[in-house]
Order: C-alpha cells, then structure tokens, then sequence
C-alpha cells in the first residue's frame, strides 16, 4: 500500500510548446522548497522532472506530469501520448539521441535526458508502447 | 570568484541582475546542449553557453546555475531575458569565443565540476575544461 500523499499535483504538457516547456518542473521545485525537502533532493528531483518534461515537449503530442510527495518519498510520474520508444536499451544509452537538428539547435537532443533522469532518482521505472505512448515514474528519497 | 570579476575578465555587457554582481560562483561549466548542462553542472555554478533561447535559463534555473554568460557575442532573447529577472538568474555577455572564454576564467581560477568535487571525475566531453 503506497502511503497517503501530503501533497499531489497534476500538470499539463503540451507537445512542442518549447517557450512554456519546463514550467511544470519549475513548479514541482517551487512546491518541494515551500514542503521544505532537503535542496539536495529537490535539486535531484527538478532535474530528472525538468528532462522527462522536455521529452514530452520535444518527442510526443501532450503529455501529463503528476507529483505525489509522501513523508517517505517524491513521486514524479510522466504519461506522455506519443511515438514511444523502439529500443529501449538504445534509449538508455548515454549519447544516443534520434533527435533531428530542430531539436538539437533548441540545446536539446544530446542524447543524455533518460540516462540523466535514472542517475539522479533513486528508482526509476519506464514503460513505453511504441505507436502509443511512454510513462515514466521517477522516485526521490530524500 | 565574483561574477563583477567574471564581468571585467570576459569583458561582458550585464543584461539582469547588475545589483548582483558581487554573488560568488564556485565552478565554470561551457556547453551548448542543455542536456549536458544538466548532467554535468554541480551547484552555485557559471554557465558559459551559446544557446540564447528561454531554456538556457530554466535549465539554469532547474539546476542551481547562478548566472550565464552567452559567448561568441550572441545575445538572449526577450522570453530568456524576462524569465531570468524573474528567477534572480545574472545575465552577462561577451563576444569571445567559448573556448577563449573558458580558458580565461580557468587562468584565473575558475575549476570545472570534475574537479572541485569528489567522485565526479566521470566527466566527458561538454567544454568542461576536466582534461586541461
């Protein structure tokens, strides 16, 4: 049984609105500083909140950001409806990237964004369905 | 080292944030992809990046980046400039080339992430100054 949440949130993402991408993110780093998580963390869970956004910014249509803050754990969970990702161990791989030279002129694309996400939760699950969509649940304990 | 040092070095046009000049940053980080940024940055850092767009401050936001100097004399535009007054984000300017740049600061003291803090020594690529 997962524990009663103290705070939880739910945000919009929306497909390449690349001036608004990361507001969401922006928010969750408000919020856990205003809970008064220890800024290690918080900076931990922006970053990974922040790379998973701009994923639904820069790869899929629209996409759903909720957080879920517990007084054991930070709980991020990225739905996105999109192309979902073929291979999954290529994914994951530091410098792979099929990001097209659009993305890449925006400063994205560089091929770390899941690798980084994983390095900073301490767990972290993905799941995707190619032609559907992907979610990600990134978990911080600070 | 003070970002009004930064400032003399580099020569730069402050565009945010002149009241906050005499802020300490304790670590230089160069690169053009964000995603680098956000993997390699360590906190209370300068960002030295030629990505003028309103993601080079919410990365610098998201990752405790204190202030960016944009180099080979590009400038920022409206929506980065806005969100960075909003954040608190000093904004700097110079027209030398990324690599001048760096190598300046780093004569003058400014380390890169791999080296001012232990067991980051993975560091790879990025400009950031580890293999000097």
């Amino acid at each position: 049984m997962s524990e009663e949440p103290i705070f939880s949130q739910r945000f919009d993402i929306c497909g390449r609105d690349f001036v608004n991408g990361g507001k969401a993110s922006t928010t969750v780093k408000a919020i856990l500083r205003e809970i008064g998580i220890d800024p290690a963390a918080i900076r931990r869970a922006a970053i990974a909140a922040y790379e998973a956004e701009m994923n639904v910014v820069l790869y899929a249509r629209k996409g759903t950001m909720e957080l879920r803050v517990t007084s054991k754990d930070v709980r991020i969970t990225v739905e996105d409806e999109g192309d979902g990702i073929a291979d999954m161990e290529l994914a994951m791989q530091e410098g792979y990237s099929t990001a097209p030279d659009e993305i890449r002129e925006m400063g994205f694309g560089a091929g770390m964004g899941l690798p980084n996400i994983k390095k900073n939760a301490d767990s972290f699950a993905i799941d995707s369905v190619v032609g559907k969509g992907t979610t990600l649940e990134i978990v911080i304990r600070p | 080292m003070k970002l009004e040092t930064v400032r003399q070095i580099l020569d730069c046009q402050v565009l945010t944030g002149k009241e906050k000049l005499e802020v300490e940053v304790g670590v230089g980080c160069g690169a053009d992809l964000m995603s680098d940024v956000l993997a390699y940055v360590k906190p209370n850092a300068l960002l030295l990046t030629g990505l003028t767009n309103v993601q080079s401050v919410r990365t610098a936001d998201i990752a405790g980046v204190r202030a960016i100097v944009y180099v080979r004399g590009k400038r920022p535009d409206k929506e980065a400039i806005e969100l960075a007054e909003k954040m608190g984000i000093v904004l700097l300017a110079t027209n030398l080339l990324m690599y001048e740049a760096c190598g300046k600061l780093y004569a003058h003291g400014l380390r890169g992430g791999s080296e001012t803090e232990e067991g980051s020594n993975h560091v790879r690529g990025a400009h950031l100054l580890s293999t000097l």
